[in-house]
């Protein structure tokens, strides 16, 4: 073990990448959700051995094959991306744990295998996306992940997961080239594509106007990754076809690592006032968050399929992710971490709490829900207790978010913003209460039912995430403080 | 006249990957959309090599004398992207092949009609 120490970041990527082509090889459906299963251990072991020398020794830096780094491509990882891997590594598990009995009702089992090789590569390239330091090993990263993600769609039941991926795939690779552009852009005027180096020789260049063009390129080419209004078109249709278990495993973690690179490329390299317009594209980014989390809602509300509900309110949730960088303080990015961790818990438990109606009754609308509050107890509650931490209820995680972000806004004077916060809360709660409504009151008193709950094996995954949800709710102490911590490193000052 | 001639790859980037961009965005067949990408990634892998080109400049190979020679990491960097490029084209075409199967069509606009019917 101790040998390996000082290799553990290379270990996060290169183990998934390894076992991608076990499973093609292997074919047996059981056996390949016992490889993924193992490596999604390993791995999220590995992150939290990661989280803990970071916290102990400070910023790992890994260079590739022994190649230092202005020649060679180094991985970086400090309490901020320490902080992602966590999650994404922890998320990754449950979703494996969960597609143990959702993907076989779901899918042929001829082609089981290859939905985990999938998997395996969009874990891997998430995890290299957290990690990497090299801004075109980023790009390179999250082409794995999103190939193998428009793979993922693309195994829905209905046939219209097909046009979802391939408008994904369309979308996505005008969004990655645009990121090339950027980084094309950024090379020719500093000579590097290391972050470090980057943060380091921009700001002598400032004044030069391919910078802005540059920063352009990059910021449009990522918020269509992560999803940010007005660039979530892709969205709603992928989270909706995808099987159950993979929009559970996306929601949690694919549009989170890209919120990363997206607070690690704007705040790291982009620092707050160092060009002349920098103010009015930090208030381009609160515009689109603030305006994400309203529209988003309001449509969310409209919506009759709770896969296609839930897709939608989560662009609104990244909406005030947004707005948290788009404050640029630390208190400001610290909420958006913390929203990035706990939105990560709630959305991947709804959407997993989802499926669990999806294998009891065949259908994921929300007339399947008329009486689930009687004949399945346990699912409802699951999605009741999401929605609630969505809203931002207090003892749930959404409110914890929820606070660190309107104390961010009071801190600037934001007071306005504070309020658009609190009244966003509102739209979520009246989308919420449609399914309570539905699966609570729109029952006759007197009928009896009969209980027809999910299967264990789906619902154990659903409710360890609700109780985490609870959880890290009402002990917010290491979430709370892990954020700060990455707020300060993305800022690039020692705590 | 000479800047415009000097900075002709330059020109022929950007005239390519508006082209690219558009056909992405008007062309309503799925091949055509895919051959949209295929042209928009390129003005790209363009831009890439013209920044890296030296003028008068060799391939960098140790000859033992000093040269001048052009940069290889872009060059590099687009052999990766171009990979990247093939990858995509061959996922989207095969997506394709799946919903002519499950559609009878590859056209967005009949494709769009089947599903609000």
């Amino acid at each position: 073990m101790t040998a390996l120490t000082p290799h553990l970041s290379a270990l996060q990527v290169v183990l998934p990448l390894l076992a991608a082509p076990l499973c093609t090889i292997i074919r047996l459906p059981r056996v390949t959700w016992g490889i993924a299963m193992v490596v999604g251990v390993l791995c999220s072991i590995n992150a939290i051995a990661i989280l803990n020398q970071v916290q102990a020794n400070g910023t790992i830096i890994y260079a590739l094959g022994g190649w230092a780094a202005p020649w060679g491509i180094e991985y970086r990882i400090d309490d901020a991306n320490a902080f992602v891997l966590l999650i994404i590594s922890v998320i990754n598990v449950f979703g494996i744990l969960y597609a143990r009995t959702s993907i076989p009702a779901e899918l042929s089992k001829d082609r089981i295998s290859w939905l985990y090789t999938a998997w395996l590569l969009c874990f891997t390239g998430l995890c290299g996306i957290t990690i990497s330091g090299d801004v075109f090993n980023v790009f390179v990263f999250l082409e794995i992940s999103s190939l193998s993600t428009y793979v993922l769609v693309s195994f829905g039941t209905d046939k219209r997961a097909l046009t979802a991926a391939l408008r994904y795939l369309i979308v996505g690779t005008v969004a990655a080239t645009f990121y090339v552009i950027g980084i094309g852009l950024l090379y020719a005027l500093t000579g590097t594509l290391n972050m470090a180096d980057l943060a380091q020789r921009l700001p002598d260049l400032s004044a030069q106007r391919t910078v802005l063009v540059a920063f352009g390129f990059i910021a449009v080419g990522l918020s269509i990754k992560m999803a940010l209004f007005p660039f979530h078109t892709w969205l709603p249709n992928a989270y909706t076809f995808a099987p159950n278990a993979v929009t559970a495993f996306l929601a949690g973690t694919a549009t989170k690592a890209a919120i990363y690179v997206f607070m690690r490329l704007v705040l790291t390299i982009f620092p707050a006032g160092f060009f002349a317009n920098s103010t009015i594209a930090y208030l381009i980014i609160l515009a689109a968050g603030i305006l994400g989390a309203f529209v988003a809602s309001t449509i969310a509300f409209f919506r009759k399929d709770l896969k296609r509900m839930f897709a939608w309110s989560s662009i609104g949730q990244i909406g005030y992710m947004a707005i948290g960088l788009g404050l640029a303080t630390s208190a400001g990015v610290a909420a958006s971490f913390l929203h990035l961790f706990n939105h990560a818990l709630m959305k991947t438990a709804v959407f997993m709490a989802i499926g669990c109606l999806f294998a009891a009754t065949g259908s994921t609308t929300l007339t399947a829900l008329k009486n689930a509050g009687r004949t399945m107890p346990w699912t409802t509650a699951a999605i009741l207790i999401g929605g609630l931490s969505l809203i931002g209820i207090p003892f749930t995680t959404g409110f914890v978010s929820k606070w660190y972000l309107v104390t961010a806004a009071l801190e600037l004077d934001m007071w306005w913003l504070a309020a658009l916060v609190l009244a966003g809360s509102l739209v979520t709660a009246a989308y919420v209460w449609k399914i309570v409504e539905t699966a609570y009151f729109r029952t006759d008193p007197d009928a009896t039912f009969t209980r027809s709950e999910a299967p264990l094996s789906l619902l154990i995954p659903t409710w360890i995430l609700v109780i985490a949800n609870i959880y890290f709710g009402v002990n917010a102490q290491f979430t709370g403080a892990q954020a700060l911590r990455a707020a300060n490193a993305i800022f690039g000052f020692a705590p | 006249m000479t800047t415009f001639l000097g900075l002709l790859n330059y020109w022929v980037v950007i005239a390519l990957m508006m082209t690219g961009l558009y056909i992405v965005i008007a062309a309503s067949n799925y091949i055509k959309k895919i051959i949209g990408l295929n042209i928009f990634q390129t003005a790209v892998f363009i831009m890439y090599i013209s920044i890296g080109k030296v003028s008068g400049g060799t391939a960098p190979i140790l000859t033992g004398q000093p040269e001048v020679y052009s940069n290889p990491l872009p060059h590099v960097l687009i052999l990766t992207a171009i990979v990247v490029g093939v990858a995509t084209t061959a996922l989207g075409l095969a997506l394709i092949v799946r919903i002519r199967s499950a559609f009878g069509t590859i056209d967005d606009h009949d494709v769009q009609e089947i599903i609000s019917e």
